[in-house]
């Protein structure tokens, strides 16, 4: 698979975290994953998108960048906001935590549980980046018969 | 998300199509909790997600929003026609715990 690249920007509004899901499920199936492995891009996606929505930009919207990339059969998503930052990351990261009973807290759980990688780099009042690399199990394997 | 709700007693069947994500979860939570609201002799929910395609953890907590209303009523909160992406979903979040998952809707519905 040759390298490939799509970088996308657009306002944190709730609309759009479909459609970042969509985008990233149609690039990512440039590769050879499975139907389960891209619900689970899908939805590692619909949550980082939507941690900037609610946690990066909770007063007005504010740019989200998409940045995507696939080189040697690997998928890497990039989401970058500059945005309010993260104040404790390891609380973060906390399974169940949330701020809003409405929430599970489970956003970065499941983004961790659902990719093979995944890292967050952030700055109070500056911004929060998020890499999430996936390769398809089927590459990991040496099986490149699309079965 | 288009959403169909159909009253029954002391059940509230809700049918969702569609995503349940960050954009349609308000609607979802308002809709079934206007019912919930008006219909004070309600006590169970009955999710069918055959046609549900997507869900995120933003629609896992407004359905667990929904089954803290039910409980309050002693009410038992229930999926149908769950989809395997799904249903590897509610087990990982812990939802199972509070959610039962029935292979049909007319099982679902029966609370005798």
């Amino acid at each position: 698979m040759k390298e490939n690249y799509l970088h996308v920007s657009f306002p944190s509004l709730s609309e759009n975290v479909s459609l970042s899901r969509v985008i990233v499920a149609s690039f990512a199936a440039q590769l050879d994953f499975t139907l389960n492995e891209l619900e689970e891009i899908r939805v590692a996606t619909s949550e980082a998108v939507s941690n900037c929505v609610i946690h990066a930009y909770p007063d007005q919207p504010g740019e989200v960048r998409l940045e995507l990339k696939i080189k040697d059969d690997t998928l890497m998503i990039k989401v970058i906001d500059e945005g309010c930052g993260i104040e404790d990351l390891e609380l973060a990261r906390t399974p169940a935590y949330s701020s809003n009973p409405e929430r599970m807290g489970l956003g970065l759980v499941f983004m961790e549980s659902f990719m093979d990688e995944m890292t967050i780099e952030s700055q109070p009042q500056k911004g929060t980046q998020v890499l999430m690399v996936k390769r398809p199990e089927r590459s990991k394997n040496g099986n490149h018969d699309g079965q | 998300m288009k959403l169909e709700l159909k009253r029954d007693g002391t059940v509230l069947t809700v049918q969702i199509s569609g995503e349940l994500d960050l954009s349609t979860s308000p609607a979802f939570r308002s809709r079934v909790e206007e019912e919930l609201g008006h219909n004070q002799e309600i006590a169970h929910l009955v999710l069918d997600l055959q046609e549900t395609s997507f869900v995120d953890s933003s629609g896992l907590g407004a359905i667990l929003g929904r089954y803290k209303t039910i409980a309050q009523r002693n009410g038992k909160l229930t999926a149908v026609n769950v989809p395997p992406h799904l249903q590897r979903l509610f087990e990982l979040s812990g939802l199972t715990k509070v959610m039962t998952i029935c292979p049909s809707l007319e099982e679902a519905q029966n609370f005798d």
